[in-house]
Parts: C-alpha cells; sequence; structure tokens
C-alpha cells in the first residue's frame, strides 16, 4: 500500500518530523477488465447477464441504469465483496512493475454516509489506516489531510449525529480517501441529497479525481449528474444487466459548474436518456 | 444544573410513593386493613430505625451478593452471546440451551446450588443463574444487526476478526447490551433473595425469619431496602447508559439544531 498523498494547494504545511510533502504525486491508478461476468441470486434471478468492460486506468466511468438493475450488484463484484457466477475480474496495477503495490488500494463510498455513530469526524476518518494496521503516528496526519480535502477542517470533533446529510457523506468521501486508494468505487452516493448539495459534492469530486489521478467508477441513476462528472459513460438496461451504451462523453475534460447550462451538455444527456429508455424496453 | 430541574427529575417518582404512604397510613389507623395483613408505613418505618443494625448488615450482604452475580452475568453472558454469534450453526446448536437459565425454577435449585457451590457462593450462583439469559439474548440480537455496509467496510480493508468485535459489532450491539442490564440488575437482585431464603443470610434471610414471627412491618422494611437496592441499580445503568451513547444514540442524544 503507498501512504504518499496528493498534496492540494489548500493544505496546510507538512509538520515537523513528518516526511516532508513532495512534489504533487499522482495516485498509482488500475485498469479494470471484465468479461462475461455472469450473476445469478438465488431464485433465479439473474442480476447480470454476460457483461464484458474495460476501464482504462484513471478513467472516470459511470454506470447508469434502472433502479434494481444490477448496478450495484456490479460494483460489489468489482471491489471484491461479491462473486460472479462466472466470468472472469482482472483489477490491474499500472504501471505495472516493481513500484506497484501488491493489492490495489480499492476504496467504497456507500449510498448512505454509514459512519460509525460513536467515533467522531477525525476517528471515522482514520478507521480504514487502523483496520490496515498503519502505524498510529501517521494515521492523525492522512485523515486531517482527507478532511481538509473535503473541506471539513473545521468539523474534526464533531459526531455524526452533529452533522447534516451533506457533511456527513464528505466524512464518507474523506474516509474512502484517506487511504489514497487508486480505485475508487461509489454506489449512488449523493442520491439521497439535496440537488444543490449533490451539485456541490459532484463538484468537488470531479476536483479530486482531477488532482489524484485515480480509477474512479461512479453509478448513478442521475443522467445529468453521469455527463457532469464522467469521462465515459456505461448506461446498462433493466434486469438481467446487459450493455446498453458505452458512451465517451463529447465534453471539456474540466468541468465547472456552468457547463450544466451549456448545448452541448443537453446533447449529451439526451443521447444517455435516449439509452436509458432503450434499455428499459430491453429487459425481461 | 439549576434546583427547578433537579427539582423537576426529583419530585415526579417521589408523589406518588407519598400518595400510597400516606394512604396506607390512613388505612390502617381507620381500622380498613389490619395491621398483620398491611403495616403501617409508620411502623415499617420504626423498624427500620429499631433493626437499623441487623437491617444495614443484611443489606450489605445482599447487595454484595447481588453485584457479583450481576458482574458474573454481564461478563458471561456478553462472552457466551459473542460465541453463539459467530456462526448460524452454533447458534442453532447452543441457544436452545441458554433458554434453560430463563426458565429455571431457581427455588427449586437453588438448595442444591448450596451442595454445588458452598453456602458462600450460593446467594451470588442464585442471582447469576437468573440474570443471565437476558444479557445473552439482548446482546445476541444486538450483534446479529450489525448494519451490513460497515461490516462490508470493515472486509474491504482486511479488518481481522477481532478488531471487527471490538471495533464494530459490539460497539453497535451497545444499545441492546445497556437494554439486557437493566433487566438483568433487578432479576440478580430477586435472584439474591431467593437464594438467601435457603441460606438464610442477608434481606431474604431477614424477610424469611420475619415471616415466621409475623413481623409484617419487617418484612416490609426488608422488601422497601431491596426495591432501594433495585432503583440505585437501575439508575446507575441508566447513567452508565448516558455517558456511553450521548453522542451517537438515538435514546440518549440531546436535541440540538442540524
Amino acid at each position: 500500500m503507498q501512504m504518499t498523498r496528493a498534496v492540494q494547494p489548500g493544505d496546510p504545511p507538512a509538520r515537523s518530523g513528518e516526511e516532508p510533502a513532495s512534489q504533487p504525486k499522482r495516485t498509482c491508478a488500475v485498469a479494470v477488465e471484465m468479461r462475461d461476468i455472469r450473476r445469478t441470486f438465488r431464485g433465479g434471478v439473474v442480476a447480470i447477464e454476460r457483461l464484458s468492460l474495460r476501464i482504462a486506468p484513471s478513467e472516470f466511468v459511470a454506470i447508469l441504469g434502472p433502479s434494481g438493475c444490477g448496478k450495484s450488484t456490479l460494483l460489489r463484484i468489482i471491489a471484491g465483496l461479491d462473486r460472479p457466477d462466472c466470468g472472469s475480474l482482472k483489477v490491474i496495477a499500472h504501471p505495472a512493475g516493481a513500484a506497484a503495490p501488491a493489492r490495489p488500494q480499492l476504496a467504497f463510498v456507500f449510498q448512505d454516509a454509514h459512519l460509525l455513530p460513536w467515533r467522531n469526524v477525525l476517528g471515522n476518518v482514520q478507521l480504514p489506516l487502523e483496520l490496515m494496521r498503519v502505524p498510529r503516528s501517521r494515521r492523525r496526519a492522512a485523515a486531517l489531510a482527507a478532511i481538509e480535502q473535503v473541506g471539513l477542517g473545521d468539523a474534526i470533533d464533531r459526531y455524526p449525529a452533529q452533522l447534516s446529510g451533506g457533511m456527513r457523506m464528505r466524512v464518507s468521501l474523506a474516509r474512502a480517501l484517506v487511504t489514497d486508494p487508486s480505485l475508487l468505487l461509489l454506489d449512488e452516493p449523493f442520491a439521497a441529497l439535496d440537488e444543490i448539495t449533490r451539485q456541490q459534492l459532484d463538484e468537488q469530486l470531479h476536483q479530486l479525481w482531477r488532482s489524484r489521478g485515480m480509477t474512479v467508477i461512479f453509478v448513478t441513476h442521475s443522467i445529468v449528474e453521469a455527463a457532469f462528472l464522467a469521462q465515459r459513460a456505461v448506461v446498462l438496461s433493466r434486469r438481467p444487466a446487459r450493455l446498453v451504451l458505452d458512451h465517451t462523453l463529447a465534453l471539456p475534460e474540466h468541468r465547472v459548474a456552468e457547463l450544466r447550462g451549456e448545448p452541448s451538455f443537453a446533447a449529451q444527456t439526451r443521447v444517455l436518456l435516449d439509452a436509458l429508455r432503450r434499455g428499459e424496453g430491453a429487459g425481461a | 444544573m439549576n434546583l427547578r430541574r433537579i427539582a423537576g427529575i426529583v419530585l415526579p417518582p417521589l408523589a406518588p410513593l407519598a400518595a400510597v404512604t400516606l394512604g396506607a397510613e390512613i388505612a390502617v389507623r381507620m381500622g380498613w386493613v389490619h395491621a398483620f395483613l398491611v403495616p403501617a408505613p409508620s411502623s415499617v418505618l420504626g423498624s427500620i430505625v429499631r433493626d437499623w443494625h441487623e437491617l444495614s448488615r443484611a443489606m450489605l450482604d445482599t447487595t454484595a451478593a447481588a453485584l457479583s452475580g450481576f458482574a458474573l452475568s454481564v461478563v458471561a453472558g456478553v462472552a457466551i452471546a459473542v460465541l453463539l454469534s459467530s456462526a448460524a450453526w452454533v447458534q442453532r446448536a447452543f441457544y436452545p440451551y441458554a433458554v434453560f437459565f430463563q426458565t429455571v425454577p431457581i427455588i427449586a435449585v437453588a438448595p442444591l446450588l448450596v451442595i454445588w457451590v458452598g453456602w458462600d457462593r450460593t446467594v451470588a450462583a442464585s442471582a447469576f443463574i437468573v440474570s443471565i439469559f437476558p444479557v445473552i439474548a439482548n446482546t445476541l440480537s444486538g450483534l446479529l444487526s450489525t448494519d451490513p455496509a460497515l461490516r462490508d467496510l470493515f472486509r474491504l480493508y482486511g479488518a481481522r476478526r477481532h478488531a471487527t468485535l471490538l471495533k464494530l459489532r459490539l460497539p453497535y450491539a451497545l444499545p441492546n447490551i445497556l437494554t439486557g442490564l437493566r433487566i438483568a440488575a433487578g432479576l440478580a437482585i430477586i435472584g439474591a433473595i431467593v437464594g438467601e431464603f435457603i441460606t438464610g443470610a442477608g434481606i431474604g434471610g431477614i424477610i424469611q425469619v420475619s415471616r415466621q414471627q409475623q413481623r409484617v412491618d419487617k418484612i416490609f422494611a426488608g422488601l422497601l431496602l431491596a426495591s432501594l437496592l433495585g432503583i440505585v441499580l437501575f439508575w446507575a445503568i441508566n447513567l452508565l447508559s448516558h455517558l456511553s451513547l450521548r453522542h451517537w444514540h438515538a435514546s440518549e442524544l440531546e436535541r440540538q439544531d442540524r
């Protein structure tokens, strides 16, 4: 595992006695390769039917589909939390070589924040490092940096019950970033938030991705969110999930809030909407 | 905390006590109820004062035995629940036998306890047997209700078994464990007094002897002290609950602006 982290312009200077903050270092990104993935649940419900997908290192891919189409199952399979019945899944570190970590570091952001309610913000963000048995001395600094990145620097000793939904989600994001993941998986992370908060978090996530260069797979049922965030959108059909569209978004790499109002953006959401409609019809 | 707030906490439970005491006193004085069935509160109070030396020593014995039985059932109950929650088959195989503790007629078993563990430990053992089941049952249901997403999160970071237990499953079960303790505390006192019926020690012993002497006032004095012990224990657990859950659990969370 790799503990060096990207340093943001707004980050506090490194404390004495710690490694000096070197040049912003890009996280080692990974590629994901799936071939003929199939997943059937008890009772014979086929969630995913022969799905193949390649995701390049440092790519931001949005997976779109109707509710209950198997998007979350797909994400859980990539995370190793679920196993496909057949097919192959590879998560490959790039660049392959001596410098690549033996096991690429994954992070998963759930639909709700799912924080430990008895721990404050700092304690929640440190949790992954504790579980990975990172030395105590390094945990705090890494957690503080991650909290700073999501803009919660003045809330480190507050408890989840004292935070708003958007702040809790930010803590959840910081908890995912604290291990400096090379693959970040998000399962409809902002679905429960109000529109303004959601857009702010989308913008923040986009910034984080650009500065860190990790591979991101983002599951959502919001077309606007998918078009705004991703370089590439994959549209799945109703259950059993099949590939309807694999589309590289014709939008500038750097996304700003104003983009949502532009005609080019509307054209792209249109493409996704059409595919989603086709997928609705294509299902069982 | 200001005086008004303290009064708001202390006065409500005292009001029914005052009403019942006054009612009983009047009923006995007026001859509506025979004094050998229900003693006048004043004579119970008189007994407490007169027999204070004997009662206070008995109270100490009962408290010590009930507390050690209770402590043992907390430790053993939580440990057993952790074992039962480790695998579905373990639970299927052993949980039915835990129910034994809930249904055992302690009054029938207590004489056997004297033979098994000796006079000294019979009372604590009796308190233990009666109070362990609610600890097991509540802890187990807490341990089995861990948020699945958080379990996934722990798996994702390769958490070891004991880390998952200590950092996730036990804290998650804490509200349930505390509920188990509240129930167990009262039962431990009952168990101790039943044990003392056999051994003749403590409050239970005094109640037993006073019954033979038809000293109803002294029986009630004993009951009063025993329930006082129960209330103190209950408050102690509530305090523990408040201290450990105040930041996060809905039952203890103070209202605050979000």
